[in-house]
């Protein structure tokens, strides 16, 4: 009798946890540690059921210590295993920034290759989830400037498995920031079997003539929408899903530029040196003369991130980025 | 075990077995012969050579900022002088002793402290780790380490080493409480040598020990005389034979006294007076083992004249030889950060080569 592979429909939790599960099995090496991770499978539930397929010697809840649970997690790293960290929510990752920019980011390189450290810490971010306080956080230009260390952010359930596979793989350390708004609420046919997707490429998630919009994480999503909008009035947006926040894939950027000569960023993230200021930087060194407007930024405030009856306002979402390519269009 | 219930922190007995006069605790003996004691002895006289010619080669601006260990020897010596081949040891940046015993030349160890990474890169087959300055944080990899090896049922175990000042940082507290919950075979060896720059042990925590710390996250602590090689190494040497055997974690606190600077950039007439250190200079580790070896015919002026210039023309040697290392060409800064260079790295090393 002939097997028909059932290709399933999962959401990002799901995709992860099938990533997480068959790299394990590949991989005796791997570790998964951090608070609440193991019995319970994560207050997500993307580690649910690992423990019991692993065992609570590969799947470890830790005792609450944010600093400790990546530190170790070096140890374990430089050792020679494999360990997956999870940090419970963004808002919680900055006891790690010492371990990371300290001794993570840099210890291949102070040893001169001696000592390695193929660690990923992953993390839910992002807003958006009407969340208490300090769960709506989005580090990553925080993250993207610290050297020695990748920064990867999925948009769909089908990119998070591809992506974290390479991460995993990836001799160096890696930030996995999971846009924890999405968690749930896209499904889409994610193929078991390994896929891994490369780090530091971008996709193009759809083509357009007009204005090259740069987003990743949950923002694809409000890109889209935006783009469904805007085609009453024929405009096109080509998006491009960033993918790696770092190292950024600048030429799959700038080979967009040129073709459509207008660009919109949109970062949940603080305007103030979010990566968007970063991505201008390098347009401008780049493909200056291919701009017939300035680049817009669609971005967060420099304000911390408001409780949910206010959240509403901080938000990028599908009006704001339609005023942008607005703006761009008729500069 | 005996020695740790006897010496439990909190009956407050510090462990010793050699006294400042050289002569033997009663009901005590060394964890060694004859034989070894000499060898340490010689080789505690080594580091302090070579430390010694640290400070001055930093004076003569050939080194950068140097953190000596003057005073610290046998609790280095003694402690690394136990561990077996495979072990794995997590320095903070005071430690010369640890790193010579452990087998990395000296001209790896100068060449570091001259400016070049590539001194921090152990022998493939000694794991030593590069010295970590953001205080106490190292205690955390040596944690994850240890728990690396029990998970892959090694028989490794880790020594961390830390000061008095590292034991108020929350990464140690961390790494402790880590360190008990796992059963980690880790030695947590604390060198209280009295100091965190300027401020003294007395301010740096209301405990009566640091020893005592332990108790809290559940396992050993033990408070030794630092500056008593033997009982350095018979504390250590119970402390990885527990790892070892599956016995989880010990704290040693050595108490001993830091002669020199915290670096040759601090300048200690600031906080403490001669008066102050006096006391410590007859608790020198070298003197009193000097004491018990003549006691045994086992030392003299005639033979340390000759162990130190047979020291100081290795250590000339090895200062001969990392000197003699060329500048590194522009690439090694850029070459190591990830396995690969990625994009940005090979654009920004292709600009920074244009301007040299």
């Amino acid at each position: 009798m002939e097997e028909v592979l059932d290709m399933a429909k999962l959401n990002m939790v799901e995709a992860i946890n099938l990533a997480l599960r068959e790299e394990m099995e590949r991989d005796s090496r791997i570790i998964v540690l951090g608070e609440d991770v193991g019995k319970e499978g994560g207050v997500f539930r993307v580690t649910d059921g690992l423990q019991e397929r692993f065992g609570a010697d590969r799947v470890v809840d830790t005792p609450l210590a944010e600093s400790g649970i990546v530190g170790t997690a070096f140890g374990l790293a430089v050792y020679g295993l494999r360990p997956i960290a999870e940090i419970q929510f963004e808002g919680f990752l900055y006891p790690c920034l010492d371990q990371i920019n300290n001794h993570i980011g840099r210890i291949r390189n102070r040893s001169r290759g001696r000592f390695t450290c193929p660690l990923v810490i992953r993390t839910p971010y992002g807003g958006g989830i009407h969340a208490p306080e300090h769960h709506s956080d989005s580090p990553e230009a925080i993250l993207a400037h610290i050297p020695g260390i990748k920064v990867v952010i999925p948009s769909t359930p089908y990119e998070a498995k591809g992506l974290l596979l390479s991460s995993i793989r990836d001799p160096d350390p890696v930030i996995f920031m999971e846009p924890k708004r999405i968690y749930r609420a896209i499904r889409e046919e994610v193929p078991e079997g390994d896929y891994a997707i490369p780090l530091g490429k971008a996709r193009l998630v759809q083509e357009g003539k007009d204005v090259t919009v740069i987003v990743w994480g949950a923002m694809v999503r409000e890109a889209l929408n935006a783009s469904e909008q805007l085609k009453g009035e024929k405009v096109e947006l080509e998006i491009i899903d960033l993918r790696t926040i770092s190292p950024i894939d600048i030429d799959t950027i700038i080979t967009s530029i040129r073709k459509t000569g207008r660009g919109v960023i949109v970062h949940e993230a603080p305007r103030t040196c979010g990566l968007g200021a970063e991505i201008i930087a390098l347009i401008n060194e780049k493909a200056l003369l291919s701009l017939q407007a300035p680049i817009e930024r669609v971005t967060g405030f420099d304000i911390p991130f408001p409780l949910m009856k206010t959240e509403h306002y901080y938000l990028p979402n599908p009006k704001r980025i339609v005023m942008a390519v607005t703006k761009v269009m008729s500069f | 075990m005996g020695l740790m219930e006897d010496y439990h922190p909190l009956k407050g007995k510090m462990f010793q077995i050699l006294k400042p006069d050289g002569t033997l605790q009663p009901d005590k003996s060394p964890p060694i012969s004859d034989r070894e004691t000499v060898d340490l002895y010689q080789k505690m006289l080594f580091v302090r050579l070579a430390d010694q010619r640290c400070l001055s080669l930093q004076r003569m601006g050939r080194f950068g900022t140097y953190a000596p260990i003057w005073g610290q020897e046998a609790c280095q010596v003694g402690s690394a002088s136990v561990l077996q081949k495979g072990d794995w040891v997590f320095p903070a940046f005071r430690e010369i002793g640890a790193t010579l015993i452990m087998g990395v030349p000296l001209k790896n160890f100068l060449l570091y402290w001259m400016g070049d990474e590539m001194g921090s890169r152990a022998p493939e087959e000694i794991n030593l780790m590069p010295v970590s300055i953001p205080v106490g944080s190292q205690t955390l990899h040596a944690v994850g380490a240890a728990w690396g090896a029990k998970l892959k049922g090694d028989q490794v175990v880790v020594i961390v080493y830390f000061g008095d000042g590292a034991t108020s940082e929350g990464d140690f507290h961390e790494a402790m409480n880590f360190a008990g919950v796992f059963k980690a075979p880790v030695i947590f060896f604390c060198q209280n040598n009295q100091y965190a720059i300027s401020v003294p042990r007395s301010m740096q925590t209301a405990s009566k020990t640091l020893a005592q710390k332990a108790i809290a996250y559940g396992f050993d602590g033990i408070q030794v005389d630092g500056n008593d090689l033997f009982s350095v190494i018979a504390a250590t040497r119970e402390a990885v034979e527990k790892a070892r055997a599956g016995g989880g974690p010990t704290l040693i606190e050595g108490v001993t006294f830091r002669f020199g600077p915290h670096t040759t950039a601090d300048d200690p007439t600031k906080y403490r007076t001669e008066k102050e250190i006096e006391p410590w200079k007859p608790l020198d580790p070298l003197v009193r083992l000097r004491l018990y070896l003549k006691e045994k015919g086992a030392w003299s002026e005639e033979a340390e004249r000759k162990i130190t210039e047979q020291a100081q023309m290795e250590i000339d040697q090895a200062v001969k030889e990392a000197e003699a290392i060329p500048t590194p060409e522009v690439d090694e800064i850029f070459k190591y950060v990830f396995a690969e260079m990625t994009p940005p790295l090979k654009e920004q090393l292709q600009y920074l080569k244009s301007t040299l």
